[in-house]
């Protein structure tokens, strides 16, 4: 009781230290004007000019982001259809340019929905799965999570990734427009082996039907090699957490090194069959169409990429020493090299990867380079453990033509003019 | 991946499955009346399609008051997908990819239709009118007759003008892919 009257009295006492809210405030107007980070911290020119310490926030159920810093995806349409009402727009990009690692933060995971991203009761959530099996079953939350489970680092990436650069090059894109449909996350959950097994899946079932539980009901046919068997799964946690409603809450798919599209979200219903079904997005849409007008199908796996994020395109340097720093995934395997030119493409040097360097996860790259004030072009080039290299853009779209939509992988480069002005340009 | 982290991987793998032996009831049995309410997918072979029937000039009706808002009158000129033309145009510069240029089987059609449309109320159209509606779209499209119809038996008989424009990913190709084993 006495405990208790003490705590009561100490949350009642007035707080003679309250007024350095206001210095808060201050401080958040100063950084609003400032507008930036870098700019806020070159106020404080003298360590006289640092705030004194101060007491802070109380302690929270939540940790919310500094005040200073403003992280935000951003929702666009097709190519060139940027800076769009969110209620028409089709996907939404990490900043890639602002973040540190391999890692993506659960809320800037870049997001692809086809109807809306619902937000599902988990209580009224089901899985069925069925077709040429022994025993069909249903599977609620709670029964994923009471099996034994696999956690792993894999990227995701939509197969529009990179399409603002087939056909030109906005020189105003910045590294988030060009390549921002690509996350890397911990994704937790349940072999879709074992759920194989439970259900006894015919011997001659070779091809899966994964659908999802959003009002379009996203289908895609997956062959069950050997690979995908032992690879993928059925998520339900995101970095340590339920996954959040974009990315699939309660359940998802998780194919390691495939198209994003495949990774049904909202995952509601696993049918096995002998042959694909030829559903709207495995025909009409996640096709390839190459230059004689024939278009490639199932070409499933995302290929061996990578992109320099900084410095990257709307970004300014001085001349002198710079830090080169960039992402790199495959999906065939493991980030082996990565190379960087810092004249257009004429000779390379090899740079530092982060390591370890995960199978199917994006890997941070970084180089020092010191500019030397005149305009050049910048580009970073991946190498996977399968001896795969990403392609220069003349040579992809000789090969795969220019309407393809889907499935660019060709290395991106960086203008630098003699200002020090970045800019996003083909080649 | 490597062959190390491949085996780090089968073995985790195994790990997992040594466990589960000793209880391995997680789900309960689905019942055939429960699958057959979510069981919508169609293959090009029509497998999956359902009893019904459905003409072109009922199809126009339905299409009128559900898919015109969003597809534009006669399925061009909409805020979303064009679905009628562009037959012709798909080795162009500027290809037109649409239901009848470029659609590869007319059982997706009716997948689609049933599964993801109208936009704002998915599954609301009865089978009848799904019919009726693919046939509109394939007789926009010179598909099909004015006076056509659809139903499960000539539905998968139709053959699509860009059947013969896929090439299948040699990784992936379905007809040679599980062939060996």
């Amino acid at each position: 009781m006495g405990d208790h009257m003490k705590f009561s009295l100490d949350l009642a006492e007035p707080d003679h230290k309250r007024p350095s809210l206001s210095r808060r405030c201050f401080i958040t107007a100063s950084a609003g004007l400032a507008g930036s980070l870098a700019a806020g911290a070159a106020a404080a020119d003298s360590l006289a000019d640092v705030p004194p310490r101060e007491d802070g926030a109380d302690l929270s159920g939540h940790s919310e982001r500094s005040q200073y810093v403003k992280l935000a995806r951003i929702p666009e349409s097709g190519p060139g259809k940027r800076n769009v009402d969110p209620a028409d727009a089709i996907n939404s990009k990490t900043p890639l340019d602002k973040l540190f690692g391999g890692i993506t933060p659960s809320d800037l995971h870049y997001e692809r929905s086809h109807s809306g991203a619902p937000d599902l009761d988990p209580a009224m959530h089901r899985l069925l799965v069925h077709g040429m099996v022994k025993k069909p079953l249903v599977f609620n939350v709670e029964d994923l999570k009471s099996m034994p489970s696999v956690s792993r680092v894999v990227f995701i990436e939509c197969t529009g990734n990179g399409w603002e650069n087939w056909k030109k090059a906005d020189a105003n894109l910045t590294v988030q427009n060009t390549h921002g449909l690509v996350s890397t996350n911990e994704w937790t959950g349940v072999p879709l082996k074992l759920i194989v097994d439970l259900v006894g899946k015919d011997a001659g079932s070779h091809w899966m039907l994964a659908e999802g539980g959003d009002a379009a009901g996203v289908a895609r046919s997956i062959p069950l090699t050997d690979e995908i068997l032992n690879e993928a799964f059925i998520a339900y946690g995101q970095n340590g957490e339920p996954l959040r409603p974009a990315h699939g809450f309660p359940m998802r798919l998780v194919m390691p090194g495939f198209e994003g599209n495949l990774n049904i979200k909202w995952l509601r219903r696993l049918k096995f069959g002998e042959q694909p079904w030829m559903t709207r997005w495995e025909t009409a849409r996640y096709t390839q169409l190459q230059a004689n007008g024939k278009a490639t199908q199932f070409q499933l796996r995302m290929d061996t990429n990578s992109v320099i994020t900084t410095p990257s395109g709307t970004m300014a340097i001085k001349p002198g020493y710079q830090r080169i720093n960039g992402l790199a995934w495959s999906g065939h395997g493991k980030i082996a090299k990565v190379e960087i030119s810092t004249d257009g493409a004429n000779s390379w040097k090899p740079a530092q990867l982060t390591q370890p360097a995960l199978p199917k996860a994006q890997v941070r790259f970084q180089m020092d380079w010191v500019w030397d004030g005149k305009p050049t072009r910048i580009v970073s080039r991946s190498t996977d453990d399968q001896g795969n290299v990403q392609p220069d853009r003349k040579s992809f779209v000789a090969a795969m033509g220019s309407n393809a939509l889907f499935h660019y992988n060709a290395q991106q480069t960086w203008s630098v003019d003699e200002t020090g002005r970045v800019r996003n340009v083909l080649d | 991946m490597s062959s190390t982290s491949k085996g780090v991987l089968a073995a985790t793998i195994a790990l997992v499955f040594a466990a589960p032996a000793l209880a391995y009831d997680f789900g309960r049995p689905a019942t055939p009346g429960e699958i057959a309410l979510w069981d919508i997918d169609v293959r090009p072979d029509g497998k999956g399609l359902p009893p019904g029937s459905g003409t072109v000039a009922q199809g126009k009706q339905v299409f009128t008051e559900n898919c015109s808002g969003c597809h534009g009158d006669n399925g061009v000129g909409g805020l979303k997908d064009r679905l009628v033309g562009g037959q012709g145009t798909l080795a162009s510069a500027n290809p037109i990819k649409t239901v009848g240029s470029y659609w590869p089987y007319a059982t997706t059609l009716f997948d689609y239709i049933r599964r993801a449309m109208p936009y704002q109320a998915p599954g609301s159209l009865s089978n009848e009118d799904t019919y009726a509606v693919a046939a509109y779209l394939l007789s926009l499209n010179g598909i099909l007759t004015a006076d056509g119809k659809l139903d499960r038996d000539s539905l998968p008989k139709v053959k699509m003008p860009n059947r013969e424009g896929f090439v299948p990913e040699p990784e992936f190709d379905p007809a040679k892919l599980f062939k060996k084993k």
